[in-house]
Formats: structure tokens, C-alpha cells, sequence
């Protein structure tokens, strides 16, 4: 029932673009087309849940060990780029459809806020592993959805009559500002 | 108090060197195998990753370029020296890669095309364009409003009296301004070549002269005066075949009402080099406005107010002994 409550926490009510406010960049940034937005959400969903898993492992096995949670962040982000990098070489060989696919993402996201933040959250929650791949699972589930429902809304606004001076970047943030809004209705849910 | 110090920095040595080592072997075990010119391509692109040439950055033009999908002068910002390089390693001409710029086809400007009607309305050639064809008596010329000035990314086109004019300089063959011109009077030709036709009019010589003064009204005396073939008369207009063109600007000499246009400051004069020269007469026979005298066996030399720039002697000459400047 607790892997439950967290995946459903991680996708709806604490969703990291719209309620806690991470990866925010790719958010606005690749969320043009519902397409390039799949692309992305597919990639995060694929690092989130590796690097949660990875970091927990070293968080557990080399800083609590030696006392030295201190180096949390630092230590984090090296093993985050140096997966990234890994799986994206895994990848190309493996599969280029699969690389094609989300190959010119996976360089986007090595040092991606929602993906450290996962990382650091499942060390505050102190959950064990299975709930830390279920946390990135959701999380990166719940940045999915807000980027391809985010990007659906952008294709349309392309051809909606709006002010010009709100052209581009200022629309799209009121758009997100607006979602946001509208995910404080999940908070009841659990 | 070393201890402190000393674990935290072999922790995060311990790891990175773990990383680097993972990934420096995954690097050679997951090799993909790729075009060895992609990588040779991507080092000469300029590396600014603008994306102006339609590819996601210059990795993406690179594999596009070795793969063929893309000419080797794809990329706008590299201009010639980067084209000729990529052409030099795709082993290409570079012949193949002149710089294309756009050029307005109209001399028809406040001073020599009459105004059909005052126009008032918003400041846009599409606009202009759906009122009778713009404010010109002539349907076919350059409505001088700017919507391309307005659309070009490199400040290359500016309207100057009433007709869209090209900084050459500045231009990067991106052809914005051809897809927005209404009218369809801009085109891409070759830099060097230095003449050109400016008229789009296919009506007939008196309805010419009546709507503008620099429109052609077809007398085809640059045909005749063209000594490579490269003028032809069609629909009522000169046109210029580019690939036989030499710049001897002789059209725009004889052009009656000064529709083709060429600026004869740049034009080139052949100068035999006198030690070089051997007296084979092959440039004499060559020339076909007898600018060249001299016997056999005896030293060549150029009638300078004759030579016209063809540059058709340097191109024969043997020896390699005549400079075109």
C-alpha cells in the first residue's frame, strides 16, 4: 500500500515541475511539440529511475558508511553524469532506435534538477530501494505527464488569439502557472 | 583533522576515477562504428551550434553533410572559407560551392517607375500586393515596402528609393526574403557574377517604356552583343545564363535604357606578364574584341581600352603569364 501511496504522491500531488518546481529548463524548454515532449519525459522517466536507484546504492554503501553524507550533492551529480553518459554509449550500441529516440535528450538531463532532486529527496524520505525506484518511477512519471499535457496546450495556443506582447515565453509561463494551479486540486487526493 | 580532509577527497577521487574508468572502457566496448568524415566535417563548422542552416547544430549538419543530404555549403555562417574546407574534405570542386546571394530583379525605383496610385495602407508588400498589385504602374516590380528588409535575419536587404536592395556582403543565400517577396522578383545567382538583368516585365517594349524607365523593352541588342551565348531573349526579357557569363559587362554597354546593370568599377583588365609571355598568339586569336596585339614569337600586349575583363586569354594562356585585375 506504501509503494502505492508514493507513486501516486510522486505523480499528482507533489509533481515535481508543477508542485515542487524542478526542471523547470526542459519544462519550457522542450515542450513545443507533443512529440520532442514524449522524447524527453521517456528519457527523464529512464534516468529518474536509474539514478535514484544508483545514488541510493552509493549514498547507503560509501558516504553513510564513512560519515561523510556531507558530499551528498557533489557526489551525486558525478554519479548522475557518469550514468547518464554510460547508458547513452549502452544505448547507441544496443539500440538505435532507442537512441534516436531519446539520444538527443539523454545530454539534457545529466544535470537535471528534478533528477538530483529525486536523488536528495529519497535520502530525506529514508526510503528503502524498492521505494526509491518507485519515487523516481513517479516522479519522472509525473514530469511526463505535465510536459506532454503542457506541450499539447503550447500546440494549440500557436493558432489561439492572444495578445501579441504575450508572444512566446510569457504565455507559455502563464500556461504553467495556470496547470500549477490546477494540480493544487490533487493535494486532497491522498 | 587530515583524516577529514583526506577521506572526502579520496571518496570523490575513488569515484570519479571509477566513472572515468567505466566510461573510458564502455567508450572502446560500445564504439559505434561512424563516417570518419562526419568528425573531419564537424571540426571545420564553426562550432556555434546557431542552427541556422536547419539541423540541429553542427553535429547534425555534419552527419547531414557526410551523408549527402546536404550540400557542402549548407552551412550560412561559414561562409566560402568554411565551405571550401568542408568541400575539400568531402572532395568536392570547390567550384561547386560559390557563394549564392540573393538579387532583387528590378530597377524600377521612385525616380524611373511611375505610381499607379498613392498607397496608404499598412506597410506590408503582401498587403500592397492584393490592392491592383501594389502602387506601381508596373505589376511585376518591386513594391518597395520591405517586408523583406523586415524578415531578413542578417540585415542584408534594405529598400533604398523604392526598390529592395541586396548588401551582397551581408547576404547568406538563406532565401527568407525569396519565399516572402509576393512579387517573385528575387533570386539567388552567384557572387561573382557582376552583370544583371534588372527587369521581371514580360509585356511587350511600348507597355514597358510607358510604366518605367529601366524596364526591358526587348531590342535584344544585348543578344546580339554577347560574344559567349550566354544572353537570351525569352518572354520578352533578356536573361543571363550564369554558367557562360564571363563579366565582360559588354550587354550592359549596349542596353538602350540601362536595364542591365553592371558595375563597371569592378571590372578586370587582362595584364600579360612580359617575362613570362613566349609569343604563342594563342590569347591574340582568343580574344574576341581584339584587345590583344602583338606578332608571333614576339612579346603580347593588352589594348587596355578594348580588353573588356572575359578573362578568356588568362584562362587559354599557356604559360599562365596573363593576370586578370
Amino acid at each position: 500500500m506504501k509503494l502505492v501511496i508514493i507513486l501516486l504522491s510522486a505523480i499528482f500531488v507533489n509533481n515535481f515541475v508543477l508542485s515542487r518546481f524542478l526542471g523547470i529548463c526542459p519544462f519550457l524548454g522542450v515542450s513545443k511539440k507533443v512529440e520532442t515532449a514524449v522524447g524527453m519525459g521517456l528519457a527523464v522517466t529512464f534516468v529518474m529511475a536509474l539514478a535514484s536507484v544508483m545514488t541510493w546504492i552509493v549514498q547507503i554503501l560509501v558516504l553513510d558508511v564513512l560519515g561523510i553524507a556531507y558530499l551528498q550533492t557533489i557526489a551525486f551529480i558525478l554519479v548522475i553524469a557518469g550514468l547518464v553518459q554510460f547508458v547513452e554509449m549502452v544505448i547507441k550500441k544496443t539500440s538505435p532506435t532507442l537512441y534516436q529516440a531519446l539520444g538527443v535528450y539523454l545530454p539534457l538531463i545529466t544535470t537535471n534538477c528534478a533528477v538530483l532532486g529525486v536523488a536528495i529527496l529519497n535520502i530525506d524520505e529514508g526510503y528503502n530501494l524498492v521505494e526509491t525506484l518507485i519515487n523516481g518511477i513517479g516522479g519522472a512519471l509525473g514530469f511526463t505527464l505535465a510536459i506532454v499535457l503542457f506541450a499539447g496546450i503550447r500546440e494549440r495556443l500557436e493558432t489561439a488569439p492572444y495578445p501579441k506582447a504575450l508572444e512566446g515565453f510569457p504565455i507559455a509561463l502563464i500556461t504553467a502557472s495556470l496547470m500549477s494551479i490546477a494540480f493544487l486540486g490533487f493535494s486532497g487526493l491522498l | 583533522m587530515i583524516n577529514d580532509i583526506l577521506w572526502p577527497v579520496a571518496i570523490l577521487g575513488g569515484l570519479a576515477i571509477f566513472f572515468g574508468i567505466v566510461l573510458a572502457y564502455a567508450s572502446k566496448k560500445f564504439a559505434v562504428e561512424t563516417d570518419p568524415k562526419i568528425d573531419e566535417v564537424r571540426a571545420v563548422l564553426p562550432g556555434a551550434n546557431c542552427g541556422a542552416c536547419g539541423y540541429p547544430g553542427c553535429d547534425g549538419l555534419a552527419e547531414a553533410i557526410a551523408s549527402g543530404k546536404a550540400s557542402v555549403n549548407a552551412c550560412p555562417v561559414g561562409g566560402v572559407d568554411v565551405a571550401n574546407k568542408v568541400a575539400e574534405i568531402m572532395g568536392v570542386t570547390a567550384e561547386e560551392t560559390e557563394r549564392m546571394v540573393a538579387r532583387v530583379i528590378c530597377g524600377g525605383d521612385c525616380d524611373n517607375a511611375k505610381e499607379k496610385y498613392e498607397y496608404q495602407g499598412i506597410e506590408d508588400c503582401k498587403a500592397a500586393e492584393i490592392l491592383a498589385g501594389g502602387s506601381k504602374s508596373c505589376r511585376f516590380g518591386c513594391t518597395g515596402l520591405g517586408t523583406c528588409e523586415r524578415l531578413c535575419p542578417f540585415d542584408a536587404i534594405h529598400v533604398v528609393n523604392g526598390v529592395a536592395v541586396v548588401d551582397e556582403e551581408k547576404c547568406t543565400a538563406c532565401k527568407i526574403c525569396i519565399e516572402a517577396c509576393p512579387k517573385q522578383i528575387i533570386e539567388l545567382v552567384p557572387v561573382s557574377k557582376m552583370v544583371r538583368v534588372l527587369c521581371k516585365n514580360t509585356d511587350k517594349g511600348k507597355a514597358v517604356v510607358e510604366v518605367c524607365k529601366v524596364g526591358c523593352i526587348g531590342c535584344q541588342k544585348c543578344v546580339k552583343a554577347c560574344q559567349f551565348d550566354a544572353m537570351t531573349f525569352e518572354n520578352n526579357l533578356a536573361k543571363i545564363d550564369y554558367s557562360k557569363c564571363t563579366n565582360c559587362m559588354v550587354c550592359a554597354e549596349v542596353c538602350p535604357t540601362k536595364t542591365i546593370y553592371a558595375d563597371f568599377s569592378r571590372r578586370k583588365k587582362a595584364y600579360i606578364d612580359q617575362e613570362l609571355c613566349i609569343g604563342c598568339t594563342i590569347c591574340k586569336k582568343q580574344c574576341k574584341f581584339d584587345a590583344i596585339e602583338g606578332e608571333l614569337k614576339q612579346k603580347h600586349k593588352v589594348l587596355e581600352d578594348k580588353c573588356t575583363g572575359c578573362g578568356q586569354c588568362a584562362i587559354k594562356c599557356p604559360k599562365k603569364c596573363i593576370e586578370m585585375r
